[in-house]
């Protein structure tokens, strides 16, 4: 089955497309070729050719799960850049093999959660179509590579990341070396003073930075990650050249490859082999491989990186007279809080960057319907260049719109609930699928998160607390990124019941720091209470408009214990 | 043992030799026995041995086979560039647990043949493998054999 689309119709840096990479007929031949792989794959398995365990290791290359209830097919949005044509087939794989929705993930993927097998070659043929595709979202291999979701907008940036991460795209697909790590790997960049990409925290963490002789090139971060044992990443080099990145990225890899404990999953990953070998021995031997190995062999042409980066040229910004905005905020309170809390920065005059909520107030974090992805599409090609970004917190990015266009922007998202004034605020949760569909999770995450964003729904009271995450994970894998968060809950399983765990003080930025434990597990009924108890014990603390997190540093924890004791009047002898 | 070569199944004139008892010419030997082999032999590595450790040998080595414990472990992929990168010209076997689907990961990290036990081949036959060795595709690196990544190939086209 074909879908039609709309090719791209005019060279990079024109302001008719958006200003991301297209496929040549090289990637497309490439994706194509699996996708016709795949299909045969599907139609001996139906047949009984392949048993399941034989059919494994092929539908994971594709990024197809089995999951509690059913198949989930994670598809991979690159560094989180998504046009609005992208976004409108997803609404059509919504519809057609799902049941109208997807679930934005924490790694700037899409997961729709009910797919039949035998609809899946035809959903990936439907993915090729638009220039995307599932490989390499699940499987020990090198993962979707993730970006600063304001990639080439924010003010802060010495350089778009995302040139860099789709030349580690093209290098890492299928690389006949990593298919077979000894587990997962992850990789992250970003090109700003900010970290929006939690680059301490991935199993190699790039930075663009700029040497004293004003050289582009990576600061390389490696071993960080969450998980069971979460780890703060180290830096393992302050500067690679720009031209010898993938060669170093190479010798860290092989050296994984060949050291990682392969006896033990949960050792598995490299944050372990760094760990133990210690960093200094890690780091001779990652040079030592880099010393060793063919330098020009393993990278890439410098022509290839930046006809790669042509592509993501930024638009031509215009003059914006942005004069109405203040009174359209006047004569709209709530488009005023809007505009405090989900508007940043743009680097382009007149200019701003739009976060839109896929948290409203008692909904599912991350989870879109067919029609929001049509209006967010619709809402890209009228006032962002075409383009979206999927951020890790699970919220609909607009990277360019112009400050003359935020109310109509505010109007159109407002009319399917995409306009909750929460971008980074208490109600901006976190929050991984747990037990209401995954295989892995011991508990669930989503009710807690409802309940919780149901609690605060006020907004003034979210405005006087200020920025603050709360993150959710379902089980200790992790991938709510609770040990990140300010608030941190996890999900665990307790003598048949759930119980979950809080932790405190957690920090995903460039002074990443892994949150504390704050006591013993709760009910899931306790956990909203306490959450408004550590609220409190805050906002008592808090001096003048210090972040929870440099609160909680100063204080320490124990002031915080108390927000675990529960009500007196409830009756309960504990 | 089956012996794939270019995606057919062919005669093998090499032999697996014991922990112990006389060498012949034609044997791979385990790591252990490499210092008594002489003539023409071959050894099988476990897929974590060092480069330290064959080094001395290489230059008598007509044959260096890297065994593959699980399909999952791809430990082999690795060892088997370190040894192409010593200029190794013999051939390279890889032993074990492998699977047509990474066959062409094999040859690009440098394996000229793929060895397995009969009951993989017999669930895994020749046309899976001829199959496999067909639909190689162009790849986005540069392998062994180095044909022209998709990279390069993009940059020859300018």
């Amino acid at each position: 089955m074909n879908i039609a689309v709309t090719p791209p119709v005019d060279k990079p840096g024109s302001n008719q497309r958006p200003a991301m990479y297209y496929y040549d007929h090289f990637d497309r031949d490439y994706v194509q070729e699996r996708v016709s792989q795949f299909r045969g794959q599907v139609e001996r398995r139906l047949t009984g050719e392949l048993s399941e365990e034989e059919f494994r290791p092929h539908r994971l290359m594709n990024g197809l799960y089995l999951q509690l209830h059913a198949y989930m097919l994670r598809i991979a949005i690159p560094y989180g850049t998504l046009s609005s044509t992208q976004m409108r087939q997803l609404a059509v794989i919504a519809d057609k093999w799902d049941k109208g929705y997807g679930h934005f993930t924490t790694r700037q993927n899409i997961q729709f959660n009910w797919p039949q097998l035998k609809d899946v070659p035809d959903i990936l043929q439907a993915l090729a179509d638009v220039e995307m595709h599932a490989i390499q979202t699940s499987g020990n291999c090198i993962r979707n590579v993730t970006a600063d979701h304001f990639a080439g907008a924010a003010a802060d940036e010495i350089e778009d990341p995302r040139p860099t991460a789709e030349l580690i795209r093209q290098w890492s697909t299928n690389h006949p070396e990593y298919c077979y790590l000894p587990r997962k790997f992850k990789v992250a960049v970003t090109g700003a003073s900010a970290d929006r990409a939690a680059v301490l925290l991935h199993d190699i963490g790039l930075r663009i930075v700029k040497n004293a002789a004003g050289e582009i090139g990576y600061l390389v971060i490696a071993g960080g990650g969450l998980g069971r044992t979460p780890m703060v990443g180290k830096i393992v080099r302050d500067f690679v050249p720009r031209d010898d990145l993938l060669a170093y990225l190479a010798a860290i890899l092989s050296v994984y490859n060949r050291y990682g404990r392969r006896d033990n999953k949960y050792k598995a990953r490299i944050k372990i082999l760094v760990h133990e070998t210690g960093l200094e021995e890690f780091k001779a031997e990652v040079e030592a491989e880099y010393a060793a190995l063919d330098r020009s062999g393993t990278n890439a042409d410098p022509a290839e990186l930046a006809r790669i980066a042509a592509y993501f040229a930024p638009p031509a910004f215009e003059a914006v007279d942005a004069s109405a905005l203040e009174t359209q905020k006047t004569a709209h309170p709530d488009f005023a809080r809007f505009v405090d809390t989900n508007i940043s920065a743009h680097k382009a005059d007149g200019y701003a960057i739009v976060t839109a909520s896929i948290k409203p107030y008692g909904g599912v974090p991350g989870d879109v319907t067919s029609a929001q992805m049509r209006l967010l599409a619709d809402v890209a090609d009228q006032y962002s260049h075409h383009e979206m970004r999927i951020s890790h917190e699970q919220n609909v990015i607009f990277p360019h719109v112009k400050q003359s266009d935020l109310f109509a922007v505010w109007q159109m998202l407002k009319r399917d609930d995409l306009a909750t004034a929460n971008a980074g605020l208490i109600t901006d949760i976190i929050a991984c699928p747990g037990l209401d569909y995954c295989a892995l999770a011991t508990a669930r995450s989503i009710p807690i998160a409802q309940e919780i964003s149901k609690l605060f729904a006020d907004e003034a009271r979210q405005k006087l607390i200020g920025k603050l995450g709360i993150k959710i994970s379902g089980c200790i894998n992790a991938c709510g990124h609770h040990h990140i968060a300010a608030i941190g809950i996890l999900g665990l399983e307790k003598s048949g019941k759930e119980s979950y765990q809080i932790t405190l003080g957690g920090d995903p930025t460039f002074t990443a720091s892994i949150g504390e434990r704050l006591g013993p597990g709760l009910d899931a009924e306790e956990v909203p209470h306490v959450i408004d108890n550590l609220v409190n014990i805050y906002l008592e603390h808090r001096v003048g408009d210090e972040l929870f997190i440099d609160t909680y540093r100063r204080v320490g924890q124990a002031p915080f214990k108390p927000a675990l004791e529960r009500e007196v009047e409830d009756g309960s002898d504990i | 043992m089956a012996l794939i070569s270019k995606g057919k199944v062919i005669a093998d004139a090499w032999h697996h030799a014991g922990a112990e008892g006389p060498l012949a010419d034609h044997a791979i030997v385990p790591l252990e026995r490499i210092s008594e082999a002489s003539g023409k032999f071959g050894v099988l590595l476990p897929n974590s041995a060092e480069m330290d450790t064959i080094k001395p040998y290489l230059e008598k080595l007509a044959l260096i086979a890297i065994n593959f414990p699980a399909f999952t472990d791809g430990r082999g992929f690795s060892l088997a560039r370190l040894i192409r990168r010593t200029g190794f010209g013999g051939e390279l076997r890889a032993f074990g647990n492998i699977l047509p689907d990474q066959y062409a990961s094999a040859l690009a990290c440098g394996f000229d043949t793929i060895e397995i036990s009969p009951e993989r081949a017999l669930r895994q036959p020749e046309a899976n493998w001829a199959a496999a060795y067909t639909a190689r595709d162009l790849a986005y690196q540069r392998g062994y054999d180095n044909t022209g990544s998709i990279l390069d190939r993009r940059r020859a086209a300018k």
